[in-house]
């Protein structure tokens, strides 16, 4: 149960990796590698102040923000400097590499819970269950730390995914939204879709450094290798949504990549518990993607990820 | 009121492939006015309208629309003057979004785009309305993704988009020609109802010689990247399909000319 518990809250953190991918991927058709290395900087940044003392929120959203910027470097090197979309990422997730090691001073970083938000869930556990550290959830016990942070993670990933929806109803949200869908016609009413653009990868980024912040927290360190392999596994679990919720309604893909996300990280503590090997971890992961974009357009359509679009 | 003067524009310049698309095309087009061009494959018909537009920055010229120096404005600052409706029903609007959100993104063509709702109640059902008043059967189907709709449902939701906030120049490229000839016949005429009914200034490059003569109130033919004929007035009023036609076949019967002469002074003094 306990593992279980872990996945979830893990899966959920995630989420928000989900959201940012769709968000680049899928809302403005940007296939942004910048990812792995947002993904990092977000963890590296916020850890690094947590150590030098300052408030674990202030932290979190530096973490964000240092991850958007990252994100819009991206955006402006397409739009700007006119350089290929898969290689702008991959030059600053490169660059990243470098940043994060510079942000972090050496490869790892250890985070005590009392200093991270985790301190929150911790307190809230302590109200919930008193002095007895465990709580019973039907049949299971379980530790009653593990459970508040769940669900502190559940308002966190819930909260982003309701802000990111109401924000697509919105008259920014909507031209957001066509820009990835009909990037000619954008243009022709009036959008200025680089900065558009710009906006999309600075969210997304955002959102995905502080998936790499909280893990950082969660887990306990922060680490250089965290965002290795994030991007695909953010694909996967957008993918794994756009399945579930099998409709193309941006409210619904947000929900769909939630629980996507949750999803896939079952899945893989399943697979885990019977057996993988941990090293090959990486590869199932790529070769689920491979399965998922591939079989759907042997069966019928395809998944947005794939599909050609209309980019006049 | 638009003004062009002196455009040129050359693609690919000095490539194998260079394109001298637009070689000094000068046109006024007084305001209310509705003028067709025509031209055969390559005249740079479809060019001068996407010069128009801001597709790409020219190579020399000046573009004035209602008195704004608009030859440096890109593309999207123009779509605040301009509305358009292209060829492909596909290109004009955004297909996994349902129709009122394309209207809704219509709507606030050239405004700054806020953190307002962009489809409140009241303003869902004007735009019901609207589509209910092109008599096309669409206003229930305002909530379903646009590409549930056919080529000729797309086209007139496009027109409709390029309407709702008036533009000082509506630009038509050709917006039948995908059509099956039915569809077409039910655009155009939709066409000319929008454009008398709002007055709008309106350029709209055809190939169909009958849209020419039937539409609008004045016809510029292409050649070569610069306008050939220019017909307005009576003389539009009395021109008919077939001497458009006969127009094309002068302009043809030059171009092998040319090429004939060529030949001859080669084979003579070569």
């Amino acid at each position: 149960m306990t593992l279980a518990i872990g996945s979830l809250t893990i899966g959920l953190i995630l989420s928000l990796l989900a959201f940012g991918i769709l968000m680049s991927f899928r809302v403005v058709a940007f296939e942004d590698l910048t990812v792995d290395g947002s993904l990092a900087l977000g963890g590296a940044t916020t850890a690094t102040l947590i150590v030098t003392g300052w408030h674990p929120i202030a932290a979190t959203l530096s973490g964000a923000l240092a991850g958007g910027l990252a994100g819009s470097v991206t955006a402006i090197l397409n739009t700007k400097f006119d350089i290929n979309r898969l290689l702008s990422g991959i030059l600053v997730m490169t660059a990243l590499y470098s940043i994060n090691l510079r942000i972090l001073g050496k490869s790892n970083i250890p985070l005590r819970s009392d200093l991270t938000i985790m301190k929150y869930s911790n307190w809230l556990a302590t109200q919930l269950s008193g002095q007895d550290s465990f709580m019973s959830l039907g049949l299971w016990q379980a530790p009653a730390t593990d459970v508040t942070a769940m669900i502190m993670m559940l308002v966190i990933a819930l909260t982003a995914g309701g802000i990111l929806a109401i924000f697509f109803r919105t008259n920014c949200g909507l031209a957001m939204q066509a820009v990835g869908d009909n990037n000619r016609m954008t243009r022709a009413l009036g959008v200025d879709v680089k900065r558009m653009t710009i906006l999309a990868l600075f969210v997304g980024n955002a959102m995905i450094a502080t998936a790499g912040s909280l893990l950082a927290q969660y887990q306990g360190f922060a680490d250089i290798q965290m965002g290795i392999g994030m991007l695909v596994w953010g694909v996967a679990s957008v993918i794994l949504g756009e399945s579930l919720v099998g409709t193309k309604k941006i409210g619904f893909l947000i929900a769909g990549a939630l629980m996507g996300s949750v999803l896939f990280r079952l899945l893989v503590a399943i697979a885990l518990r019977w057996g993988l090997n941990p090293n090959d971890l990486k590869l199932i992961t790529a070769l689920f993607v491979f399965a998922a974009l591939v079989l759907p357009k042997i069966l019928s359509g395809g998944s947005s990820l794939v599909r050609g679009r209309n980019r006049a | 009121m638009l003004e062009l003067k002196g455009i040129f524009k050359t693609f690919f310049p000095n490539t194998p492939n260079e394109v001298r698309a637009l070689r000094g095309v000068d046109l006024r087009i007084t305001p209310g006015s509705w003028v067709n061009i025509i031209g055969t494959n390559g005249s740079g018909k479809s060019t001068l309208l996407n010069a128009t537009a801001g597709t790409f920055p020219l190579d020399q010229g000046e573009i004035i629309l209602d008195g704004n120096r608009i030859t440096r404005w890109p593309e999207h600052r123009r779509a605040k003057l301009i509305g358009r409706v292209f060829q492909d029903p596909f290109s004009g609007t955004a297909p996994s979004m349902t129709i009122a959100e394309n209207l809704a993104l219509a709507a606030r063509r050239g405004q700054a785009r806020g953190l307002g709702f962009a489809l409140r109640t009241g303003w869902r059902n004007d735009l019901r309305d609207r589509v209910a008043a092109m008599g096309l059967g669409l206003e229930d189907k305002i909530e379903k993704p646009m590409d549930t709709l056919s080529g000729g449902q797309r086209q007139s939701i496009t027109l409709l988009m390029a309407g709702l906030v008036r533009p000082s120049l509506l630009l038509l490229d050709e917006h039948t020609a995908a059509l099956d000839p039915k569809s077409a016949d039910k655009i155009i005429e939709l066409t000319g109802k929008f454009i008398a009914e709002n007055q709008l200034t309106t350029i709209m490059v055809t190939h169909s010689m009958q849209q020419a003569a039937n539409f609008g109130d004045r016809i510029i033919m292409m050649h070569q990247g610069s306008i050939c004929h220019d017909i307005s007035g009576l003389q539009k009023s009395r021109v008919r399909a077939s001497d458009l036609i006969a127009k094309f076949d002068e302009v043809r019967r030059s171009d092998q000319l040319d090429e004939s002469v060529a030949d001859m002074l080669r084979s003579n003094y070569v």
